[in-house]
């Protein structure tokens, strides 16, 4: 099937969904998703981030959609023609999703532990505005502990749903999901129950924003301090993959965490074993540093990237200036019998 | 006298029990649809021209025919009897005081989509209906209208009634669904619809209360017969749910295209204003819809009459126009405060939002947070534009159609009563005590908000 986006053509595979159409391209006709996960079965459609507009529907029936639909549940038809990011629809619905889930959040950024890898925070940056017209009191939850690993923080969940579709297709049984509704459903635990299965870490990877947080690396460390090392072990879990990303400061281990790829998906999910108490760094095969994926403050400093030769002319420089520079100077010879304005000066 | 179809035997004594329903005609549908095939059941129903009376007036004979009867899968016919929408309440009265004629309705809509499992989810509030069905389909079983092979026909069907645990978002189809499977009332994501998965991945589907009440009659008369009332696509009567500062509020089945004024005003029905104050504004179809000023009640923007049918209370869309939806018909006189009306649609959907998709979930809570600024004299001149902003980026942009019911009476309030939120912002100690209109009604004030010109 052929699926146009943005103008960028692509085949595709009957049951592809416009989302992933758009990542086969790449490049910023990928719409931003906050509750799409590709590994988690039904998850999308909830946060309204990646709302693409259909301007073709199909070769069959070419008629348009008249809504905005959400790329990641909406199949590809073939012909069909989608505007992303050249749609100025489709730009101001993502600036109106990306306020809605900020004027509830805590904007807590500077103490916030997913600071550097918040998936809101690149999308706010990318749609979102610096003033905010929101004056009410934001909404906020009582504080709950939901186990000695993981750190709830509800005032900044977007409600994306995600941990609750790993607790239910990772762990034999789920103990947590949303609780209440509207704009005070919150993810909580029955009866406040420990979240303790093996997988559960794993919430902590796929949730997008603050809201999951490992207690263990709890303000040890900015995100962007710590370098980055893939690195695997002989995990005897079943169902672990034991390839994960070690975070470093200096030798020490400060966290692990599944490989995540340039969407921060995981490539593969790792048990709390590996997350949690394997923390020396024999434990560990390093591999080398983390592969580069793309600009973001945790990639200061990245030494995986390529580098390009640095050529400083300075004695041109300085001798010389700088062509663009050289131009403005060289004046064109002047008519002294003119003036200005182009009228003969009177003798 | 308007013609009566489903309140028709409403009056007799007893109509509640089978006997007296059964002596009334009643069942007699049933026995004809049995000895009819399926389709043929469907085409009288299509012929009919019946829309489903639930809000979105969708027709029901199509939406039938949609239903996927070749995977071979079981179908379900569900009824939503969640009716939850402010305005609105005629599904209880009918459930109330005539349960047999659902059931009837029930029987022959399932054997016209081959359905053997059938269910009518009710609301929570509505406990005491629950039990009035339950012992309605315990009677309807013991005379052999349920059950297996009915009046030996060799059809069978299983009605069961599923009381719901009070949220508005159940009665959206996708979330009814849902919620009768046990898990949290959410809307589905569509495609796929409930006609090629609903309940249980089966084909279903979900008709309104009243439509399925209609069929009946469509049955034991004819399509023709039903078309034959009412105006245009807008066939048969409706149940309209009248409330508000009318003489007689109450429920009140109407042949559709009768006018608006007529409805108000006649005493057949409402029987004119509740006082001498004069009509200031209408909602036609529950919380919903627009509301409408004065100007644009009797009359369309182009000067037609308004008629009680889905296309002329419609008429100029948005701008000038409402909708007939499931029709929750409030009147207003000018004693009512749009502001305070509009907080409390707005709050209601902010209680009733299921969460789930982040425009609604956070937006209709900032428009109910702004709204209850502006109605308690805290509003800023700059709230009104933001108000139509955020209802803007909500309509549209959901999974369901709560967001757009939540945004669309804000935008008719500020689109025809804007001089009223100008009203509360520039005089709050005018409205502090909650009784501003009540002793000074809006066109006495009016002139403070004008525009003025030297």
């Amino acid at each position: 099937m052929k699926v146009t986006i943005d103008g960028h053509e692509i085949e595709v595979e009957a049951g592809t969904t416009i989302l992933q159409a758009a990542r086969m391209i790449g490049g910023d006709v990928v719409p931003p998703a906050m509750c799409y996960y590709s590994k988690l079965k039904g998850s999308g459609g909830k946060c309204r981030c990646c709302l693409v507009e259909v301007t073709k529907g199909s070769d069959a029936n070419p008629t348009p959609m008249p809504k905005l639909v959400a790329s990641c549940v909406t199949g590809c038809m073939d012909g069909m023609e989608v505007k992303s990011k050249s749609s100025d629809r489709v730009t101001e619905a993502r600036k109106a999703v990306t306020e809605f889930l900020l004027i509830n959040h805590p904007l807590d950024c500077p103490v916030c532990d997913q600071a550097g890898e918040c998936d809101l925070q690149n999308l706010s940056f990318e749609h979102g505005h610096a003033n905010t017209r929101f004056i009410e009191e934001k909404r906020t939850f009582e504080p709950e502990n939901i186990g000695d690993k993981i750190q709830l923080h509800m005032n900044r969940c977007i409600l994306c749903q995600r941990c609750v579709q790993v607790a239910e297709q990772l762990t034999d049984y789920r103990v947590h999901g949303v609780l209440n509704r509207g704009d005070h459903a919150q993810i909580s635990t029955m009866v406040s129950a420990a979240i303790e299965n093996e997988f559960s870490g794993n919430m902590i990877d796929v949730c997008p924003v603050g809201a999951l947080t490992d207690k263990t690396f709890r303000f040890k460390s900015r995100v962007w301090f710590n370098k980055p090392f893939n690195a695997h072990r002989e995990c005897t879990t079943p169902g672990c993959c034991g390839k994960v990303t070690v975070w470093m400061f200096g030798n020490e281990i400060q966290r692990v965490t599944a490989r995540k790829d340039e969407y921060h998906e995981v490539e593969d999910f790792i048990c709390n074993t590996c997350r949690y108490d394997k923390k020396e760094v024999s434990d560990w095969t390093i591999e080398g540093p983390r592969k580069f994926e793309k600009d973001s403050v945790i990639n200061v400093n990245n030494y995986s990237r390529k580098l390009e030769k640095v050529i400083i002319n300075t004695e041109r420089g300085i001798l010389m200036g700088r062509d663009e520079d050289r131009k403005k100077i060289s004046m064109a010879a002047i008519d002294y019998n003119k003036k200005i304005d182009g009228t003969e000066v009177k003798q | 006298m308007g013609r009566k179809i489903l309140l028709d035997k409403i009056n007799v004594p007893g109509i509640k029990s089978y006997e007296v329903y059964r002596r009334e005609g009643g069942y007699a549908s049933v026995e004809k649809a049995l000895k009819m095939t399926p389709e043929a059941i469907i085409e009288e129903v299509k012929a009919s021209g019946l829309r489903g009376r639930g809000g979105a007036g969708f027709p029901v004979g199509m939406k039938w025919s949609f239903i996927d009867k070749k995977s071979g899968k079981p179908r379900h016919l569900v009824c939503n009897a969640d009716e939850s929408e402010p305005g609105t309440f005629k599904d209880r009265y009918l459930m109330e005081y005539i349960p047999h004629l659902l059931i009837e309705g029930m029987i022959t809509s399932s054997i016209a989509l081959e359905a053997n499992l059938s269910y009518i989810y009710i609301r929570g509030e509505y406990m005491w209906v629950y039990k009035i069905l339950e012992r309605a389909i315990q009677e309807a079983y013991a005379a052999g209208w349920l059950g297996k092979n009915i009046q030996g026909s060799g059809f069978d069907l299983d009605l069961y009634v599923h009381c719901g645990a009070g949220a508005y978002i159940c009665g959206e189809e996708t979330a009814l669904i849902e919620s009768l499977e046990g898990k949290r009332g959410n809307p589905r994501l569509k495609p796929p619809f409930p006609a090629i998965s609903g309940l249980w991945a089966n084909p279903t589907v979900v008709n309104n209360v009243e439509s399925i009440a209609a069929v009946p009659w469509i049955i034991n008369n004819s399509g023709a017969d039903y078309a034959a009332i009412g105006i245009g696509r807008s066939t048969g009567t409706k149940l309209i749910s009248a409330s508000g500062n009318i003489k007689k509020p109450g429920v009140y089945e109407i042949e559709l295209g009768i006018s608006v004024e007529e409805f108000i005003n006649s005493d057949e029905y409402c029987g004119g204003m509740e006082t001498d104050r004069p009509l200031k504004a209408l909602v036609p179809g529950g919380s919903s819809v627009p509301i409408l000023p004065a100007h644009l009640i009797y009359k369309t923007a182009n000067g037609d009459d308004r008629l009680m049918t889905y296309e002329s209370l419609s008429d100029g869309g948005f701008a000038t126009g409402s909708m007939l939806g499931s029709g929750g018909f409030i009147v207003y006189d000018d004693r009512a405060c749009i502001v305070r009306n509009t907080w409390n649609f707005a709050r209601f959907y902010h209680h009733e939002s299921c969460g789930q998709c982040t425009p609604c979930r956070e937006g209709t809570g900032w428009l109910e947070k702004v709204l209850w600024r502006i109605e308690n004299g805290e509003g800023r001149e700059e709230d009104i534009e933001l108000l139509w902003s955020i209802q803007s980026k909500i309509e549209g942009n959901t999974i369901c159609p709560l967001g757009d019911a939540a945004s669309w009476p804000v935008a008719a309030a500020i689109r025809h009563f804007r001089e009223e939120f100008e009203y509360h912002v520039r005089f709050p100690e005018k409205i502090k005590n909650r009784d501003h209109f009540t002793h000074e009604p809006f066109h006495k004030v009016r002139h403070l908000v004008a525009p003025q010109t030297v």
